[in-house]
């Protein structure tokens, strides 16, 4: 069933692909192929192999149960906020708690991940700014 | 000749301070990485690539510091296979194989140091085979148009999706994503954007750095989270006792031509398009296990039965630089992080390269060589210091490899959205490990792309619109009946084949995809 969602959404894609190829405005100095021909043809090649998918599936994969999806999406919100906040609150901050966050849920003790998370946030700022001088984001507290 | 005196300029310039100083540090981080289950040398590699280009390295020093990464990755990835009996990357899973057995007969440090030096003798002669066969490629190549660009570039995606994955299907349909990705953005002949949806992040393209990442590290986060609480990765290596760390000279004499073999075996299927170093490894030791396995002592800690594999995965890293280097086109999943590499520094691989920066290629060569000597060197006596990293939980290291790999991508561009745009591609990579959906097409087709593309369209322009160009000469058809053997050809044997590897050893659910 998976792989013939799998490959449902790729038909859907591929189909918007290729809609999407035409919809490509040629400017009237061109080569003889132009900006859609490649486009197209690979929109055909992933529509094709999504159909062989619909029509043999391989056998399921085991999916986690729903409480570890639901965590794995949490995490994922969790890094995206942590990319908008990035420029907000400065790298240390805001490394230091998606950091902690991620060592929590991957199994680090109420009092371990916090230390993890500043440890690694402190560590990594230490190695890549002040000793290899990368520019990292610089928050209110100039960190 | 020609050739060795390339080489020896080549060791003028490797053997600066700064660049042995870069080649050291890149053993070491890459034995430390590929030691690592979990980080392997693709995703190993992947991370340090954005951290290599916004340190400002010039190109051969960064080149040099990625390739010792690589080499050394693949060096450490037979420490916990050995110890653990969990593989710290694909290749090294048949080292498993009699590699535990020894551990467990106590023997842990003879299978330590035995592999060390196989994985020594398979890299040191699989950079030979480089310095001599890549030139003849070259020579090959250079006589390539677009027509036969186009061919070649078929012919990876064929041959890897025919040989990585067990399911041509989606191999096709991760090359297809690859190749779409990979047109979003400005067109390069005229100018006009595809795929941008008038946002303006889009006309640059999606930076292939940032699916990478996202692809192969920041997706190795989630498959942990996952996977949390299962019985996986450290805890019992401190009853391990290791044994003696060299190995005696009898079971190096007896183990020899096990390694001369695999040596040759593993280089081949390394120069193959899309092979890689897994396929090294299992081809080495079903061959030795067929040829000298009598007694039959392979699986029960037979010191040839982790000679071969070891041997054999590292020739094949060896070998996987030869198309890489002279065709522009890579052999395995890592050769494509570095190909990734090289385009981040602006340089193309492939023929003019050659002439252009023989600096670039020869340095690198010689590099490999002196990574090799520092590994064997690292490797035999501190090799009690690497197990020790195997003590660091994933609990700790996955967060520390999602960081960098943030402060890598942040560091390119300082822009949130490459960051999301990194978010998103790691919950795509995750979503297709589970399916068994090959990663690597989808690199390779960003990476390519545009190439493959503007080689369709120059060629097009040269016959005027008629397709019958990229048939037109003979060598063409040569590259096209490859493709479609390679594409074809395992559809008969390749199930067989996968599933024999998977019979031998139980495969690991999102193993490192090289």
């Amino acid at each position: 069933m998976s792989d013939r969602v799998l490959g449902g959404c790729g038909l859907l894609l591929a189909f918007f692909y290729i809609w999407q190829a035409t919809q490509i405005r040629v400017s009237f100095i061109s080569d003889p192929l132009g900006p859609k021909s490649f486009p197209i043809i690979i929109g055909a090649m992933l529509g094709l192999a999504s159909l062989y998918m619909i029509l043999r599936p391989d056998p399921e994969p085991v999916w986690p149960r729903f409480a570890r999806l639901f965590e794995i999406a949490v995490a994922v919100a969790v890094l995206a906020a942590y990319a908008m906040l990035l420029p907000e609150l400065g790298f240390v901050i805001s490394t230091a708690l998606a950091a902690a966050f991620l060592s929590w849920r991957l199994g680090a003790g109420p009092i371990a991940a916090p230390v993890a998370g500043i440890g690694i946030s402190l560590g990594i700022y230490a190695v890549f700014h002040l000793i290899l001088g990368l520019s990292l984001a610089r928050g209110p507290l100039g960190l | 000749m020609e050739t060795l005196s390339n080489l020896a300029d080549g060791f003028v310039i490797a053997l600066t301070l700064q660049n042995l100083f870069l080649a050291l540090l890149g053993c070491f981080l890459g034995t430390v990485i590929g030691a690592l289950p979990g980080l392997g040398p693709s995703n190993g590699v992947a991370i340090l690539i954005p951290l290599a280009f916004t340190l400002g390295l010039p190109a051969t020093p960064a080149l040099i510091l990625l390739t010792s990464v690589y080499y050394g990755a693949m060096y450490g990835g037979r420490i916990s296979s050995i110890l653990l009996n969990i593989p710290g990357d694909e290749p090294a899973m048949m080292t498993t194989l009699d590699g535990y057995p020894m551990a467990q007969q106590g023997r842990a440090g003879e299978a330590l140091a035995l592999s060390g030096v196989a994985s020594f003798v398979g890299a040191f002669f699989a950079t030979w085979g480089l310095v001599f066969l890549a030139p003849q490629l070259v020579k090959v190549a250079l006589l390539f148009g677009p027509a036969e660009y186009f061919a070649l570039f078929s012919l990876a995606f064929a041959t890897l999706g025919g040989i990585a994955s067990r399911n041509q299907a989606k191999a096709a349909m991760a090359a297809a994503l690859g190749l779409g990705i990979a047109m979003i953005g400005v067109d390069g002949q005229t100018g006009v954007p595809r795929f941008a949806f008038g946002n303006v992040h889009f006309y640059d393209g999606i930076d292939f750095l940032v699916a990478i990442v996202g692809l192969f590290a920041v997706s190795e986060v989630f498959v942990f989270l996952e996977h949390r609480g299962e019985a996986r990765g450290a805890g019992q290596e401190d009853k391990m006792k290791l044994g003696r760390v060299t190995p005696s000279l009898a079971t190096l004499a007896g183990t020899g031509w096990t390694m001369a073999r695999s040596t040759v075996l593993g280089f081949l299927s390394g120069v193959l398009p899309g092979a890689g170093a897994s396929l090294g490894s299992f081809i080495s030791y079903s061959v030795e296990k067929r040829l000298v396995d009598r007694e039959g002592t392979f699986g029960t800690g037979d010191p040839r039965g982790v000679a071969a594999p070891e041997a054999g995965n590292n020739a094949a890293a060896g070998g996987a630089l030869v198309p890489m280097l002279a065709l522009g086109v890579p052999g395995s999943g890592t050769t494509a992080v570095l190909l990734a590499m090289l385009l981040a520094l602006n340089i193309t691989p492939g023929p003019l390269l050659f002439q252009s920066n023989p600096d670039v290629v020869w340095g690198l060569v010689a590099a490999l060589f002196i990574g090799n000597l520092m590994l064997l060197l690292l490797n035999i006596p501190m090799v009690s210091l690497f197990v020790r990293v195997l003590l660091v939980p994933p609990k700790y290291l996955m967060p520390i490899v999602a960081m960098i790999s943030f402060v890598g991508i942040y560091g390119i561009s300082g822009s949130t959205f490459d960051l999301l745009v990194m978010i998103v591609f790691g919950v795509i990579g995750w979503v297709l490990r589970k399916l068994e959906v090959p990663l690597v097409p989808i690199i390779l087709g960003v990476l390519l792309g545009n190439e493959m593309e503007s080689n369709l369209r120059r060629a097009l322009t040269i016959s005027d619109g008629d397709w019958s160009i990229l048939v037109g000469s003979p060598l063409a058809i040569i590259l096209w009946a490859l493709a479609i053997t390679g594409f074809v050809l395992p559809m008969l044997f390749g199930r067989f084949f996968r599933m024999r590897m998977r019979h031998e050893r139980a495969g690991e659910e999102g193993a490192d995809p090289d």
